[in-house]
């Protein structure tokens, strides 16, 4: 019996998301008397520092096709590792490689599964995690059936803690099916952290007039750290990239700290940012929806109030 | 070409969300339902693009009572050939998927479009376990999809931009935006879709291997705290001492 994590390590590198998962495995296994072992697919740096976030052992699959990602590849090779070490509880992120595995792994490991947990599991009556549903208006309690369970965990559910030493790493391999697909390119933004993992996020909407604006939006996220986001129309308008749209239909995330400015908060931007632990809202509306699920707001034009703040976080950092 | 696209109901976006007394269950009362977005702009009328380009069919197919027949009808006006319904009240996604993959099987679909997730469990599970099923290659999110006849180029949506694939054969994707733009169905179109075929199949059971215990409703936010546009530094003060975020 063993808890059995994938830690991604997207272009060889381990993100914060593989700590969250690895430390998620720590404390289930903790619970349920097992122990952590992490999944490694690929190139991978360092695959023993897993440990410091209590992965007891890491099955480091090193074949190098695993760098390009192909769907039945990945669950082939998570499949085998899982059995190999009797996994009754394998968990990967929610991101786009967790969600693109989670339900072939389920069907392939005859498991149970749950997509976007953001709780560790109650195990006093069974197996049970929560997660949001209905776009964040309500939580639902799901209990897990199956002998085993699959899980993909929300980013920023559950924090890293650093509890162990470098882990010993045993390279693996495994037999993946005949591909018959081909990776033929990738583009993204290097250097950002991705919106479902960002801690800290500025957001703006249409009241930003054109993407000509956006520079006062990337200086108060840089002096941040902070991620940036953006409403629906303004990724359909193509001021900004779509892939930092936020809400029902674009990326649902939950950090730390969500700054909005110009964005009216209608309910389908809400749902996939209401979980964000504080909000902020700048609009110059004092009736702007986005008040209500707000933690603090600025009622006044974001073209003052958001370089305002950019400068009074500026001397902040310095006397920090 | 023939595709098969995957369509669900969900409860309007707008809807108020209530439970039954003892919090078990979801309570309809009230709810009006919709094509799940992700099934009817994006997958359904892509399938219907690439049907337009290089002709072949377009089935609908929802596993679900016979209330849902109205979403099918719909996907029948905004253009679907034939529709399928497989008469089972599903509880799970497993269920759901077993079932399309059941139905697909032998019926030599080139590919199986289903929505990015059914935003109201927002589950992303179900397009993954038909194409592991039928031992198919997936494609999450998938925001672009041409095909000339051999081979499907697709972008799909990966943390912080795309990722570009080719694919020959059948295979299985989740539509996210960007795939194409909502159609609105005309007169013609929902007259016409009164003599489509729906055909209607018993369902298989499947174990339930997921069960929802309880549902709660989140935390309310303590209220707004107001801050002075001029005083910026008492925001910041705040974010740090309070919120404790920075
Ligand atoms: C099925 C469905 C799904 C959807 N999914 C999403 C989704 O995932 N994400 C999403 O964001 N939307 C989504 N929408 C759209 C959503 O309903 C809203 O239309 C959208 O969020 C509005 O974007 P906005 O707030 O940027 O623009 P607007 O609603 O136009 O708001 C602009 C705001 O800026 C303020 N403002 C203007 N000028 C200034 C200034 N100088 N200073 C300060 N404030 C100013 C205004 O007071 C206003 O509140 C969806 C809609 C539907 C029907
Ligand atoms: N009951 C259903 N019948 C047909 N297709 C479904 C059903 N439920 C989900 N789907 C498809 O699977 C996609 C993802 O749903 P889910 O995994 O539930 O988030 C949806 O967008 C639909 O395309």
């Amino acid at each position: 019996m063993s808890v059995l994590v994938l830690a991604e390590s997207p272009k060889g590198r381990f993100k914060k998301a593989a700590q969250e998962v690895v430390h998620y495995g720590y404390q289930v296994a903790q619970m349920t008397g097992s122990e952590c072992i992490a999944v490694v697919l690929g190139s991978a740096d360092n695959p023993e520092s897993l440990g410091i976030y209590g992965a007891t052992k890491v099955m480091h699959v090193s074949d190098s096709s695993l760098d390009v990602f192909d769907t039945q590849h990945y669950i082939a090779a998570v499949k085998q590792i899982a059995e190999q070490v009797g996994a009754t509880v394998i968990v990967v992120n929610h991101s786009a490689t967790g969600k693109s595995i989670l339900g072939g792994l389920a069907v392939k490991l005859n498991a149970g599964s749950v997509s976007g947990v953001n709780t560790l599991p109650v195990i006093t009556d069974g197996f049970r995690v929560k997660k949001n549903v209905f776009a964040g208006k309500a939580i639902a309690e799901i209990q897990v059936n199956s002998d085993i369970k699959v899980l993909s965990l929300m980013g920023n559910s559950v924090p890293p803690v650093e509890v162990g030493s470098a882990a010993p790493v045993e390279v693996q391999t495994v037999t993946l099916p005949k591909s018959k697909t081909v990776v033929t390119g990738q583009n993204t933004v290097d250097g950002i952290v991705p919106l479902p993992e960002a801690e800290l996020v500025v957001s703006a909407g249409r009241g930003m007039k054109g993407p000509e604006n956006w520079g006062i939006i990337e200086d108060l996220a840089n002096v941040l750290g902070a991620t940036t986001a953006c409403s629906r129309p303004v990724a359909d308008t193509g001021w900004r990239p779509h892939h930092e749209h936020v809400g029902q239909t674009g990326v649902a995330i939950r950090p730390n700290l969500y700054i909005a400015a110009g964005i009216s908060g209608a309910i389908q931007h809400l749902a996939g940012v209401n979980s964000s632990k504080t909000i902020v809202v700048i609009n110059k509306d004092p009736e702007a929806p986005f008040f209500k699920a707000a933690d603090y707001g600025v009622c006044a034009d974001l073209f003052d109030v958001v370089p305002a703040l950019t400068e009074s976080l500026k001397r902040f950092k310095e006397s920090n | 070409m023939k595709v098969l696209v995957c369509i669900t109901k969900t409860p309007e976006t707008t809807s108020k969300i209530a439970f039954t007394a003892d919090n078990t269950a979801f309570s309809t009362e009230g709810i009006s339902y919709i094509m799940n977005p992700y099934d009817e702009w994006y997958a359904l009328v892509r399938a219907l693009e690439l049907k337009e380009q290089h002709s072949g069919t377009v089935t609908a197919i929802n596993v679900g009572p016979a209330e849902n027949d109205v979403i099918i009808r719909k996907a029948l006006a905004i253009g679907a050939d034939d529709a399928v319904r497989i008469d089972t009240d599903p509880k799970s996604s497993k269920e759901v998927a077993v079932n399309i993959a059941a139905y697909a099987k032998d019926k030599g679909f080139d590919m199986i479009f289903c929505g990015k997730e059914s935003i109201d469990y927002s589950g992303a599970e179900v397009a993954g376990m038909v194409a592991a099923i039928l031992d198919l290659p997936y494609f999450s999110f998938v925001s672009k999809l041409d095909h000339d006849g051999q081979t499907a180029t697709v972008e799909r949506d990966i943390e912080g931009g795309v990722e570009v694939a080719t694919v020959s054969g059948g295979f299985v994707i989740s539509a996210s935006k960007g795939l194409a733009e909502q159609r609105i169905p005309n007169m013609r179109g929902i007259m016409m879709a009164k003599r489509k075929p729906l055909e209607v199949i018993a369902g298989q059971d499947v174990q339930e291997d997921v069960s929802t215990i309880s549902y709660s409703l989140p935390n309310e936010k303590q209220g707004v705290k107001m801050i002075d546009a001029e005083n910026m530094d008492e925001l910041v003060r705040l974010l740090h001492e309070e919120a404790k975020v920075i």
